[in-house]
């Protein structure tokens, strides 16, 4: 029903959909002949943009008005009231904009630094100096080197006194908690405070040890995870790894975070054997076929872009020659995949790993997907009989002649879009059901024959008579309106 | 240049005045001219608390934006690296202060983390051997930082992701340290409601903290009568739908950085008279909006179908001001005309540019592809065929649409629907794997994570009773002349603010049974005044509320709040405060797993 309403609209549609949506979808269906009226209603109205009174109109008219009030003034005259704003918008003088200014100031060494002319900060408050500091509000002291291993440091702090002193920015000394022990006891009022600064800080200090501090680890998944976090900010790829290796499979989201790791390495082959690796890894069901298919697709991919890179230097190949390959087809999606192999390897036989129907069947594609790539690629290359043959010779999969798992109207889209001719696109508006949409279309690709004959079909008189107002005087089109007008049999509606 | 800050209920100057004087204190401790080497993504927020006129006044002379390789030759004492604690900038940082040593020109070097120091990042600069070559290492506490007269913003983008996905709190920390902060300036809130587990936290938090804090007694009468904590999962759905407030829009097209858009400049560019049409500039066009600008306050939160009338009518006043001047006749009424000239011509060049704004939005509200999208949310929304594949979001697929708009609407549709058939959450999660490359699969497991999308359980849907109960959904949303906050969204009706609303009146009491249903715990907590601080409340004079999004909010969300403050009858004014603005890109964005090496 939505890309019924969207014609109904026309080009100026309001802005708050959801009245034609929610009242008008459940009008239409509930009642279809009380449509006309429902449109008319004052209540749609008021969203519309087709009266005098209209947004856009209204738009104009300040438009206008601004352009009007412009040649009035002289626009330089009165600077220093306004703040002064560069082009890019930037205030003169704000701090972004000073980051350049002094920066490119700099690169012209033979001159003094020019500083930006800034219009004073007059607040009151900012000469007087006065009011608080934030960190006055709290009394914190001046703090330096936090984690100082001297002793003038290693005040008798509890674990979590020491939490504390860190989350002040105290100084403070982990030295003491010598013992495993004391630690793990020093991590867990980390963890407690929720403050991934503070929580981090014993990890590291607990680095000595990874064995334990992994076993340990386990225990503890909030730690682990700022763990997890701060290895992977510091892209300390070794101990992740091993880490990962150290966890319990049972840990949640660790095959995923294993699998994640094979967007680093940039090799394809390593990437494969990679992800062959992952393909044991316990994910849930749904996810181990994905990872899988990826698996496969990469493989797949390998193969193909050998092959073809291949024939494409061989020049043996025309197809390659006259459409030479882009990119690589390495790490692209699936259906970009099928794309590709529906453009250079249409005809190939099931066996083939670059056979479109091959892939079809082992990724299980949905008969639309493959139905809208193949036709896209097809398109492309402006191969119309096998655009053709798309919709009939499909009756073995159990279709009748010209029909289509996706909607004619998407379907001539899709064509218009691959720039397909009108006598093309005109087979297939011909085929969408609904008369106003058929229509429509039939205007948007001036497929001028459709109009008439849908126009002639709802016996609409009066349409045909301003349509042959927009055809060209003695063009085909004009000669077979006035024909039909003149036709006697034909009982016009108006 | 800040005065905006200060029209509100709660005067936000105190707080910006506060991080000046912070910011003022460090710098002398420096003593001697410096120059400032910057982490780019800070001068945004530093831009909102000072110009560059601040730091000059204490001998900044030069400005670098941070680099790696060899720092820029300036003739300065010091050199001080403004930065956010990523341990990827003390490496930059660790080169920069090599390469300088080989020059020897003694330079004093200095560190300020904003918003806090941290224990890596220094040791980081001790593993590269130059943690010793710092003379002062100090924090900037940049929690909350003022947006506008009622808004503050920590501009913490990961806040949801670290406390959905990562199970890391450390936002939540800095959150409580934010709101410990505002009480020590505008006074204790005696009163404190929440509902999410990451409310919860924060309360805790404070409570904590103000224990700690025993020693010293809050002074200060409060400017807050109540503090209301929502987490962002309680309401998944509102960021997910399209804004359609005019401010709302500018952020969902263009998007809205540090109170900065960028416009595409065609529409901007400025013929003067006598001056052939010069070039058209390529520069995107920066503008900054803010309550600041007459206009803007006025139609930011207006439904974007209101804006024309409003601006249109605003083009008359000034046309007729303009004209005025044919009717000044004496040499005084000439002088009155000139007087104003400037906050005329002020006048009309924001008229000017928010015309321009308009008509390029229009452009696209009135696209097809607009109109579509926006059909399937309010299907979504309103409870229309959530349980089936969508056709629509199954087109979008096959014309590879961008894939966040696919995240985000079948995300709405699994929240409007309380989670999927296992069947069509199979369906669209393999045609999103196929299309956009298998390594999604890190994200659509983000998103599972989150909530946004999820495998719908046994019990029953319960969506559409939360609906029907906060009237969620309002048939007859007056976008022109408002009365009910529905208007924000043409029709529905924010879930956060309808929560704060009804907590307003008649009390949460009356919602026991949704908020049940929504989840994490909702709760209540007063904190003791010291006596003598309790407020003499006069006749009508309405309560202050500061609503704290944890988890980022959404400009037709703070729209909302601004018409809930505005309605004669409310008692309420609501100043807002949030980890991150946000809308459904930035958010989905944000929960995405390295969106930026998209099959790479």
């Amino acid at each position: 029903p939505t890309t019924m309403l969207c014609t109904k609209f026309g080009e100026d549609r309001p802005l708050g959909g959801r009245v034609c949506l929610t009242s008008c979808c459940l009008q239409m269906m509930k009642n279809k002949a009380d449509e006309e009226d429902y449109w008319n209603s004052s209540k749609f109205k008021a969203f519309t943009f087709d009266d005098e009174d209209d947004e856009f109109s209204r738009l104009k008219e300040s438009k206008r008005a601004v352009n009007s009030i412009r040649p009035l003034v002289d626009e330089d005259d009165d600077e220093e009231e306004v703040e002064k704003v560069s082009w890019s918008g930037e205030p003169v003088g704000s701090i972004s904009w000073s980051v350049n200014e002094t920066a490119a100031s700099n690169q012209r060494t033979d001159r003094e630094p020019a500083f930006p002319k800034i219009n004073t900060d007059t607040t009151s408050i900012s000469k007087s100096h006065s009011g608080y500091s934030l960190s006055a509000l709290f009394k914190g002291e001046t703090h330096r080197c936090i984690l100082g291993k001297d002793n003038t440091l290693s005040g008798d702090w509890s674990p979590e006194e020491t939490v504390q002193r860190m989350q002040q920015g105290k100084a403070v000394s982990l030295e003491k908690f010598r013992s495993l022990q004391d630690k793990l006891l020093l991590l867990d009022y980390a963890v407690s405070a929720h403050d991934g600064n503070v929580i981090t800080a014993p990890l590291w200090d607990l680095f000595v040890f990874p064995e334990v501090l992994f076993r340990e680890l386990t225990d503890r998944q909030t730690a682990l995870r700022h763990f997890i976090h701060y290895l992977t900010e510091s892209k300390d790829q070794r101990l992740l790894l091993e880490l990962l290796r150290y966890l319990p499979l049972s840990t949640p989201g660790l095959p995923l975070l294993q699998y994640k790791e094979h967007l680093g390495i940039a090799d394809e082959n390593k990437r494969r054997d990679f992800l062959k690796s992952c393909l044991s890894l316990p994910f849930s069901p749904e996810d181990s076929v994905h990872v899988e298919d990826h698996y496969t697709l990469l493989e797949r991919q390998i193969i193909i872009e050998a092959t073809d890179g291949h024939a494409e230097r061989g020049g043996k190949q025309e197809i390659f020659q006259k459409f030479p390959r882009k990119a690589s087809i390495l790490n692209m999606p699936l259906i970009t995949t099928l794309y590709y192999c529906c453009f250079y390897h249409y005809t190939e036989s099931e066996g083939t790993y670059s056979s479109p129907l091959n892939i079809r069947q082992t990724f299980k594609l949905s008969e639309k997907q493959f139905f809208v790539t193949a036709l896209a690629a097809r398109a492309k290359l402006k191969a119309w009989p096998d655009v053709d043959a798309l919709f009939t010779s499909r009756n073995w999969l159990g279709f009748t002649r010209k029909k289509s798992p996706l909607s004619f109207q998407r379907v001539v889209d899709v064509l218009h879009k691959n720039s397909a001719p009108t006598q093309v696109l005109q087979d297939y508006v011909a085929l969408v059901d609904d008369a106003e949409l058929r229509i429509t279309l039939a205007q948007k690709h001036k497929c001028h024959d459709i109009v008439i004959n849908t126009y002639r079909d709802l016996k609409d008189r009066q349409q045909l008579l301003g349509y042959r107002a927009k055809m060209a005087r003695g063009s085909a089109e004009e000669r077979k309106i006035n024909e039909l007008l003149n036709n006697s049999q034909i009982r016009w509606k108006n | 240049m800040a005065a905006h800050l200060s029209y509100g209920r709660v005067n936000l100057n105190i707080l910006r005045e506060a991080a000046r004087k912070e910011l003022r204190e460090f710098l002398d401790k420096c003593a001697g001219s410096k120059a400032i080497v910057w982490d780019e993504y800070l001068t945004g927020p530093f831009g909102l608390i000072a110009q560059y006129s601040l730091l000059k006044e204490h001998e900044v002379e030069k400005m670098f934006t941070l680099k790696s390789g060899r720092l820029p030759s300036a003739d300065v004492k010091n050199i001080i690296f403004f930065v956010r604690p990523r341990l990827e900038l003390m490496d930059i940082i660790a080169e920069n202060v090599f390469s300088e040593d080989k020059m020897h020109s003694p330079r004093d070097f200095h560190i300020l983390f904003v918003p806090r120091r941290s224990m890596l990042c220094e040791q980081r600069l001790k593993e590269q051997g130059v943690l010793a070559s710092f003379i002062n290492i100090d924090e900037y506490i940049l929690d909350l930082i003022p947006y506008d007269g009622d808004l503050l913003s920590m501009e913490y983008e990961s806040a949801f992701r670290e406390c959905y996905l990562e199970n890391d709190q450390t936002s939540l920390y800095h959150t409580a340290k934010g709101l410990m902060t505002l009480q020590a300036l505008y006074g204790t809130i005696p009163q404190i409601y929440g509902k999410g587990e990451c409310a919860r936290h924060v309360a805790n938090m404070m409570l904590r903290m103000k224990r700690e804090f025993a020693g010293s007694q809050n002074q200060i009468l409060p400017v807050f009568d109540t503090l209301l904590l929502l987490d962002r999962n309680v309401d998944l759905l509102t960021p997910l739908a399209t804004q359609l407030t005019y401010e709302g829009l500018i952020d969902e097209i263009y998007g809205i950085t540090n109170g900065y858009v960028k416009l595409p400049p065609e529409k901007f560019a400025q013929k003067k008279q006598g001056e052939a049409s010069k070039d058209l500039p390529t520069e995107p066009k920066k503008l900054q909006l803010n309550s600041a600008e007459e206009l803007y306050a006025e139609i930011r939160d207006k439904n974007f179908n209101a804006v024309g009338a409003a601006l249109s009518k605003k083009a008359k006043i000034i046309s007729a001001a303009f004209e005025e001047r044919h009717n000044a006749k004496t040499v005084g009424e000439i002088k009155q005309f000139v007087s104003q000239l400037p906050h005329m011509q002020a006048a009309r060049s924001s008229l000017a540019n928010h015309t321009s704004i308009a008509e390029l939005i229009k452009d696209i509200t009135t696209s097809e592809a607009f109109f579509d999208n926006l059909t399937v949310e309010q299907e979504f929304m309103t409870g229309v065929d959530t349980d089936k594949v969508n056709t629509y979001i199954e087109d979008c697929v096959a014309q590879k649409d961008p894939l966040i708009k696919i995240l985000r609407l079948v995300s709405m549709q699994s929240v409007c629907n309380n989670g999927l058939k296992q069947k069509v959450l199979d369906y669209y999660k393999r045609e999103i794997l196929q299309t956009y490359g298998y390594e999604h699969i890190l994200t659509l497991n983000n998103l599972e994570k989150a909530g946004l999308l999820k495998l719908q359980s046994s019990s029953r849907n319960n969506y559409p009773t939360i609906r029907k109960t906060l009237k969620l959904w309002m048939e007859d949303a007056n976008e022109q002349n408002p009365n009910d906050i529905s208007y924000v969204y043409s029709g529905y009706a924010p879930l956060s603010v309808r929560l704060t609303q009804v907590l307003a009146r008649p009390g949460w009491r009356s919602i026991e049974e949704v908020l049940k249903m929504l989840p994490g715990p909702h709760f209540e907590e007063r904190q003791q005044l010291p006596a003598g601080l309790h407020k003499k409340r006069q006749q009508g004079e309405n309560r202050t509320t500061l609503v704290f999004f944890l988890g980022g909010v959404s400009y037709a969300e703070i729209a909302a709040l601004r018409f809930l403050s505005q309605m004669e009858d409310s008692g309420m004014e609501y100043i807002i405060a949030t980890t991150k603005l946000l809308n459904g890109t930035t958010w989905i964005k944000s929960l995405m797993d390295r969106p930026e090496s998209q099959s790479s």
